[in-house]
């Protein structure tokens, strides 16, 4: 198998794989998203669900053979040039440092960057959604600039909360649960990856864009009591 | 009262699944659904209509019959008593109402389901009556809890012919994976030659496996870019010990897999039970096709010198009576 991009490979006996990239990028990601989208637009025959992540599109079948189909679909297009056809704008109140971010002093300095200075670039860079995994709905949001590749931490944070923003490797994740991690927390929101009995339980796709604009706790906590959603008090446009 | 299945007590975990919920991966949510979605064919197949089941990972249930109901029981091989009668597993029943239903485990097989006729008619949340509850959808039955159905008219039991055999582990088909070539030849070789058993450790998320012998490894250390993962994924985590995913695997992961178990095969992954004997064997993607089980058959259940008493009113009624003849 060659290490050529992208490549179909079958993953059991009703999915295929098509991989754009081995390694995080923000072109192959790009790409992932709108072939994701042009399938889910014109699904060929036999697909039940098609699914997009960091690098790779995920085809599940029905049964019957696919790659030459989706090869054709693949070919003549530059994928990572294709913007995706409706997407989202999210601003995502986020309360920075303090006890909401205790490691936003470390993260700064490993940054290169005043505290200040952190809270200024994460409230002002548009991330995009490069996938969403580890529990419904929970963001993997990116990519920030270079100085941000931050290894994860060996010794485990034994608990973040459900809302935490946390960052590592030029990412950020928005926690859809309690959990351990080795990303540092920055911050941390109120917003709900993941209702079942919302009208969209699962509010994020793979390709929306997002911003955490930095507030104060008490305004982090008073936008989200008010949120009939549980979106903690965070709004969204459509981008065109 | 509606036709409804009451629970009077059961052991934990215990759940109502169907199908599963599929069109969520790329949002993180797995398709879920029942661990042996073969015992789900053989429930459709004995009733003549699918649909939603209770789910017991080897636990005991009892519940009370609101209405006539005709069940069918798969899966793992329980106990069923009504009224102190034994009832035949792998087979379906006609249970008047007010009848009172025990079930108890045997350590055969992990996953055992009870399927009224036209299945359970609990509210469906996101396209699936399936409780996922690591991802917080649904809940474990609790004793109370009314589960309702369409109700049923009497019919003679029927039971499966052959009875399945998958509840006590053995060989599982494998096809590779893109992983599958980061093993050397050497590991890969070790791998098919080692029996592995069920380790105590496993749900509705993955199965750990125990073996003799180091973990297995790939050549390098690897730094893997996340991507799908798929139940019946055989993926190694960092100390290189196997983990057989399922229904309610996380939907990416970043460990690589060794293979994935065949369709036909999962379901005899998740049913073996700790301690039972598992092996792997490589095959192709056209031999996996070819692998797919055919529909379940069915036949009257006859008479049992056993179960005289029973039968008798089987016959008569086409509805076991709960009462003493």
């Amino acid at each position: 198998m060659g290490d050529t991009f992208p490549r179909i490979e079958p993953l059991g006996e009703a999915a295929l794989l098509v991989r754009f990239t081995d390694r995080l990028d923000d072109g192959a990601n790009r790409a992932c998203t709108a072939f994701r989208a042009a399938l889910e637009a014109d699904m060929p025959e036999g697909v039940i669900e098609v699914a997009s992540a960091l690098g790779s599109v995920l085809v599940r079948h029905d049964g019957r053979d696919l790659r030459d189909a989706l090869a054709r679909r693949l070919t003549g297009v530059d994928w990572a040039a294709v913007a995706p056809a409706s997407r989202k704008l999210w601003r995502i109140p986020c309360s920075y440092g303090g006890a909401d971010g205790p490691q936003l002093a470390e993260v700064a300095e490993m940054a290169g960057l005043s505290e200040a200075a952190a809270i200024d670039v994460l409230s002002n860079t548009q991330v995009r959604v490069l996938a969403l995994g580890f529990v419904p709905g929970m963001p993997y949001l990116g990519i920030l600039p270079d100085n941000w590749e931050l290894p994860r931490q060996t010794n485990l944070t034994p608990k973040v909360p459900e809302g935490a923003l946390v960052v590592a490797v030029r990412q950020l994740v928005l926690f859809g649960t309690e959990a351990a991690t080795g990303w540092r927390q920055l911050g941390r929101t109120a917003f709900g990856c993941f209702r079942p009995t919302r009208a969209h339980p699962i509010a994020l796709s793979a390709g929306d864009e997002v911003v955490f604009p930095a507030v104060t706790p008490a305004a982090l906590r008073d936008g989200a009591a008010k949120d009939p959603e549980s979106h903690g008090g965070a709004t969204w446009s459509e981008l065109t | 009262m509606s036709p409804a299945l009451e629970v009077l007590s059961c052991g934990p975990l215990i759940t109502v699944q169907d199908g599963g919920r599929p069109g969520w991966l790329g949002q993180g949510l797995a398709l879920g659904g029942a661990a042996d979605l073969h015992a789900l064919d053989e429930a459709a197949a004995l009733l003549g209509g699918a649909g939603a089941a209770i789910e017991l990972p080897g636990v005991p249930l009892r519940l009370r019959c609101h209405g006539v109901v005709r069940l069918a029981f798969t899966g793992a091989q329980m106990r069923a008593e009504m009224d102190g009668r034994e009832l035949d597993w792998h087979a379906a029943h006609t249970l008047p109402d007010g009848a009172i239903l025990d079930i108890r485990p045997t350590g055969q097989g992990v996953y055992a389901y009870v399927t009224p006729a036209d299945g359970l008619a609990t509210e469906p949340l996101m396209g699936s009556r399936a409780a996922h509850l690591i991802a917080g959808i649904g809940a474990a039955l609790a004793p109370g809890d009314l589960l309702r159905h369409g109700g049923s008219t009497a019919a003679a039991a029927r039971r499966l012919d052959p009875v399945p055999d998958r509840f006590s582990g053995g060989i599982l088909r494998l096809l590779p994976t893109p992983q599958t070539r980061l093993f050397s030849d050497v590991e890969r070789e070790r791998f098919v030659a080692t029996a592995f058993t069920r380790d105590p450790r496993g749900n509705r998320q993955g199965v750990r496996l125990a073996m003799d012998g180091p973990g297995f490894a790939t050549e390098r250390q690897l730094n893997l870019l996340s991507d799908f993962v798929l139940p019946g994924d055989v993926q190694m985590t960092g100390d290189g010990v196997p983990y057989i995913l399922g229904p309610e695997c996380q939907t990416t992961g970043g460990y690589p897999r060794i293979g994935t178990v065949i369709a036909a095969d999962l379901p005899r992954a998740l049913q073996a039970p700790p301690g039972a004997r598992l092996r792997f064997r490589f095959v192709t993607l056209d031999a996996a096709r070819a692998a797919t089980p055919s529909p379940p058959a069915t036949r009257p259940l006859l008479r049992r010198p056993d179960a005289k008493d029973l039968l008798n009113q089987q016959l008569i009624g086409g509805v076991v009576s709960a009462k003493e003849e």
